[in-house]
This record gives C-alpha cells, sequence and structure tokens, in this order.
C-alpha cells in the first residue's frame, strides 16, 4: 500500500511559538501523493503549504502524526528521506558567495556524484546557465537564481522532489522555463510535491491537487474535478443600469448563486453549479424577463473560481 | 566517521571558496589587528611606564589573542548569514553528516586564523617583537593560540545558529571588543583593584596571552596570579577543552535540530 504512495502523511500537526500565543500551522494534515505524479499543494498564504513542505522535508518535526515520504518513515528514518528526496524552496537556498558551478559542484560532492565536475557541466548547460556559470549567484537574476536553484536538487535525480513555490516572482518566460524542466522530471518518473498560489501553476503542471485551507487538506481532486464542483461562470451586461437588480434576479434563480454586480460595466455574473445551463435558455430567460441584454457569456470556471468558492466556502 | 571526514572536507572547500570570491571582509579582519598594534603600540607605548618596544612585545602576544576571541564574533556571523540565507536549511536536507556543517566552518576559521597571524607577526618584527624563547615553544604557543581560536568559534558559530541574526553577530562584535580590555592583553593586571583583577585574570584571554608571552620569551609569568594565569599553559588548554566540550556539541546538536 505504501509502496505506491510517494508521499504519505497522517495527522500532520505542527503549532509554532510560545504556549501562550501558539500558531496553529497544520492541524491533521493527511496527504498521499502517488508515485510518478505532481501534486500541487495550493492554498491561500498562511494555510500551512510551507509548513507541510518543511516538515516532510525533515527540516521540522512535527508534534503528532507521521509520514513516508518514499518509503521512508519521516521520524524514524530522517536520513533514509533525505537521500531520497530534493528540495527547491524560497528558504532553502544556494550559497550565493559561491559561483554557479562551485555550489553544483559542492552539491554533487555532498551526493556522492561520481564526477562531480561532469555533473556540474551537464546541469549548467540544461538550465541555461553555462554563460553565467563562474560569476557569483549572488549576482543572479531572480530566474537565473530559481533555475540554479532547481538544478542543485537534480545533482542525483531524486525520488520525490519538493518546490515550494518555484516561480513565485519570476517572469512569464522564466517561469515557463522552470515549468519546462518540471515536466521533464515528471516525464522521468520523479514524483512531485509543489505549493503554488497560482492556480495556473496547478492547472498546468498537477495531476492532482490538495486545496490547503488553515492547516488542513481541504479538498482534493484533479484540476478538470475541481473545476467541474461548480459549473460555469456567467456574466451579463445590460443597456441600463435600472435593470441590473432584474437581471440578477434571473441569474439568482438560474444558478442558485448570489450574483455579483460591476456597475462601471453594468455587469452582472454568477458561478452556477448548473452544469445543464446553456447559453440560449439564460438568454430565453433574461429576454422573458424583459432584461435588454448587450452582452451574455457562459464560460467553464477558473481554478481561481474553485479556489474562491472553497475557501468562502469553509470560511463562512 | 569517513562521512564527517568527506562532508567537513567539501564544507571546508566551500568556506575557502567563499572567502575567495569575496576576500573584502577578510582582509578588514586581517588588517584591524595590525592597526591595532600600529596605534597602541605607538600610542599607548608612548605613555607606559615600560619602555616602547618592551611594551610592543608585551602586546604583540596579547593581540594575537585578542584577535582570535573575535572567533565568537566571525563564528557567530557566518553562521548566521548561511541560517539567515537559507544555505543552512538546503545543507540540513542534504544526506551528509549532520557535524560537517559546523565542523567545516571551524576548520576553514582556523585555516584562515593562521595564515593571518603570518603577516601580523612579520610587522610585530618591524616593530621589534622577537621569539627569545626555543623554536619549540614558539610553535606551542602558534598551537595553543589555534586551539583558543577553534573553542571559540564554536562559542559563536552556536550563538549564530541559536540567534539567526546577522545584525546581532554585529552589535556582539562590540562586546568581544570588550572581552580583551578586561584581561592582561593590553595591560599587566597586578595594577588592577582586587576584584578587577580577579575578573581579568579568570578571562581565559589572560591565560592563553600569559601563555604565549611565555613560550614566546616576551615575558614572564606573573607572580601571585590566578591559577589559570599562575599556570598559562594548563590553564590555556584546561580553558580550551571547557569551552570545545561545552560549545561544539551545542552546536552541532543546534544545528541537527534546525528550528523544530
Amino acid at each position: 500500500m505504501t509502496s505506491t504512495y510517494a508521499v504519505l502523511s497522517e495527522g500532520l500537526e505542527k503549532r509554532f511559538g510560545p504556549r501562550n500565543a501558539e500558531v496553529h500551522a497544520l492541524r491533521g494534515l493527511d496527504l498521499a501523493v502517488a508515485q510518478g505524479t505532481v501534486c500541487g499543494l495550493l492554498g491561500p498564504n498562511g494555510a500551512g503549504k510551507t509548513t507541510a513542505v518543511r516538515l516532510l522535508t525533515t527540516l521540522l518535526r512535527p508534534d503528532a502524526g507521521s509520514a513516508r515520504v518514499a518509503g521512508h518513515d519521516l521520524l524514524r528514518d530522517p536520513a533514509a528521506v533525505r537521500r531520497a528526496i530534493g528540495v527547491t524552496g524560497q528558504y532553502a537556498s544556494v550559497d550565493g558567495d559561491l559561483t554557479g558551478r562551485e555550489n553544483l559542484r559542492l552539491f554533487a560532492r555532498l551526493h556522492r556524484v561520481r564526477g562531480p565536475a561532469e555533473r556540474a557541466g551537464e546541469l549548467l548547460e540544461r538550465f541555461g546557465l553555462t554563460d553565467a556559470a563562474d560569476r557569483p549567484a549572488s549576482t543572479y537574476s531572480g530566474g537565473m537564481r530559481r533555475r540554479l536553484d532547481l538544478a542543485a536538487s537534480l545533482v542525483r535525480r531524486p525520488e520525490v522532489l519538493f518546490l515550494d513555490e518555484p516561480t513565485t516572482g519570476l517572469d512569464p518566460a522564466s517561469r515557463n522555463r522552470i515549468w519546462d524542466a518540471v515536466r521533464e522530471l515528471t516525464a522521468d518518473g520523479t514524483t512531485v510535491l509543489l505549493t503554488t498560489q497560482y492556480l495556473e501553476e496547478a492547472d498546468q503542471l498537477a495531476d492532482d491537487i490538495a486545496l490547503v485551507d488553515r492547516g488542513r487538506v481541504a479538498h482534493t481532486g484533479s484540476p478538470a474535478q475541481f473545476k467541474s464542483l461548480i459549473g460555469a461562470h456567467v456574466e451579463v451586461v445590460v443597456t441600463d443600469p435600472d435593470v441590473m437588480v432584474k437581471a440578477a434576479a434571473v441569474l439568482d434563480q438560474l444558478t442558485g448563486a448570489e450574483p455579483s454586480f460591476d456597475h462601471e460595466r453594468r455587469a452582472v455574473a454568477a458561478v452556477t453549479r448548473d452544469a445543464t445551463l446553456t447559453l440560449p435558455r439564460l438568454v430565453r430567460e433574461l429576454d422573458a424577463a424583459g432584461v435588454p441584454l448587450l452582452d451574455a457569456s457562459l464560460q467553464p470556471p477558473t481554478l481561481d473560481d474553485v479556489f474562491l468558492r472553497l475557501t468562502e466556502e469553509r470560511a463562512a | 566517521m569517513s562521512t564527517l571526514a568527506y562532508d567537513g572536507g567539501a564544507m571546508l572547500g566551500r568556506q575557502l571558496r567563499r572567502i575567495r570570491n569575496n576576500p573584502g571582509l577578510l582582509i578588514l579582519t586581517q588588517t584591524m589587528p595590525i592597526t591595532m598594534l600600529l596605534f597602541f603600540g605607538y600610542v599607548f607605548g608612548s605613555a607606559l611606564a615600560m619602555p616602547g618596544e618592551q611594551y610592543r612585545s608585551f602586546l604583540v602576544p596579547g593581540l594575537l589573542v585578542a584577535t582570535a576571541a573575535n572567533g565568537i564574533m566571525t563564528g557567530m556571523f557566518q553562521a548566521a548569514q548561511d541560517t539567515h540565507r537559507g544555505v543552512m536549511d538546503r545543507l540540513r536536507t542534504l544526506p551528509m553528516s549532520r557535524a560537517a556543517v559546523p565542523l567545516g566552518q571551524a576548520v576553514a576559521d582556523l585555516v584562515v586564523t593562521a595564515a593571518g597571524t603570518v603577516p601580523f607577526l612579520l610587522v610585530g618584527l618591524a616593530v621589534g617583537w622577537r621569539i627569545e624563547g626555543s623554536t619549540l615553544e614558539a610553535a606551542g604557543a602558534v598551537g595553543l593560540l589555534l586551539l583558543f581560536r577553534f573553542a571559540t568559534t564554536w562559542i559563536g558559530i552556536f550563538l549564530g545558529l541559536l540567534t539567526r541574526n546577522e545584525e546581532a553577530a554585529g552589535q556582539l562584535g562590540g562586546a568581544t571588543f570588550v572581552l580583551p580590555l578586561l584581561s592582561n592583553a593590553y595591560i599587566p593586571t597586578d595594577g588592577l583593584p582586587g576584584w578587577l583583577r580577579t575578573v581579568a585574570e579568570w578571562n581565559p584571554i589572560s591565560a592563553v596571552t600569559t601563555a604565549l608571552r611565555d613560550l614566546f620569551g616576551n615575558a614572564p609569568v606573573p607572580d601571585g596570579a590566578a591559577w589559570p594565569v599562575a599556570h598559562p599553559v594548563a590553564g590555556s588548554l584546561a580553558w580550551c577543552a571547557v569551552l570545545i566540550a561545552v560549545f561544539a556539541p551545542l552546536a552541532v546538536r543546534r544545528y541537527g535540530r534546525g528550528e523544530r
């Protein structure tokens, strides 16, 4: 059972701070990541994503719960876990005072890679860092630094790779480069656990998404399942501001969701769970109610919609 | 053990490459004691009862030890910087010896200290300091100095891992400047009021300084001093043994635990 999961955690708990002012960062995190898949831990700031990664990579000890990573027990055999993982995060960094090449050679040596110099050269080439190889890493741009960080996690191919917000703050070109590298890795069979605040990133890379909210996994599923949780995004634009309320009443009735108003654009929007709702029916109903329409649209939901819906539901 | 040696070697290499890539701080820390030797030696030397040249001979071992005590600050600064920048966390996720990271830092510091002693002693020779004892004793003096530095670096590494704060390390620089003032590094302690003399003579810097003066043959062991100063070599070895026995395990344990 455990061998089919690269990461399996049960009831992980972590508290920080003094006893009277504790922050309960994780409140029983259950997570199962199948081997060879990409799991996206998605959640707002402070949800506990980074704490989860720090626990699973042996950087923190859980206060309660247990986990196995690459088949090794996190608490009983952290050394075996460390042999099996690669970590790239905003907190776990390469050495800015060393050059890119020196960093990779150092990590290759520490991983007991044969021919550390050759391995460093290969990785620099693969991540487009050959020209900057002999400059101190502190002079690298954000994107280069992140690529070097990722390369440093790959000196020896890890069984499980942890990426903590791998593209936060990067420009689109750098971000695509990181995404490509992650796709290549998963094609080779590496399991990836990535945290992200970007729904697009989870949509692009992840086979499964675990929505983390206030220290627990609130919801799991594929990106497609997440989107099907709520039907479609409905928006109508009316000619006259006075009929916006009337339009909203129709939308409310059709979607069962409370519509939102954009007065400047004279638009009324709602997210529907009813998968049978079609655009012609929407237009007919509005017409029958005497709402003069300028525009109407019915779009499949983005993960942002899902995300907002799910976190709002939990907050309510 | 071979894991520790291999990983420690890799970490030593890392520290030395860092210094080579970024030599500014090193140059600053090496020129500081030379500046102080010239400044104290000629300015204070002119006002003391001791003749200037004799004072400078007296001062060279004192400054060597005072500089070695700065290992607290440099050790703390580097460990705090590595923690703050996330290097420690990345190293903690690697399948490597837990003791290798602090040990590599301490040994690298020792190499730098040994190298920095050479230009300082050359300036010392230029201002009148001499090795007045045997070569063997002089080698013993250098060995003792490095052992003391090794001990203070472990204190620093522990504090750096504990505070994770580079600024705190910078502020501690002021405190480590005061430590040698409360010892016999710059002045003889026999003129101090009784209680202050006791404090100064139980300062580890005093024992090591006296041992160096004795082994280099620059000044005799003072009469009527507290035990570590009256028996300077044994006193220095005891101080270093205690400091290393306390702070090296604390630092290694602290590194291994992270912030859990």
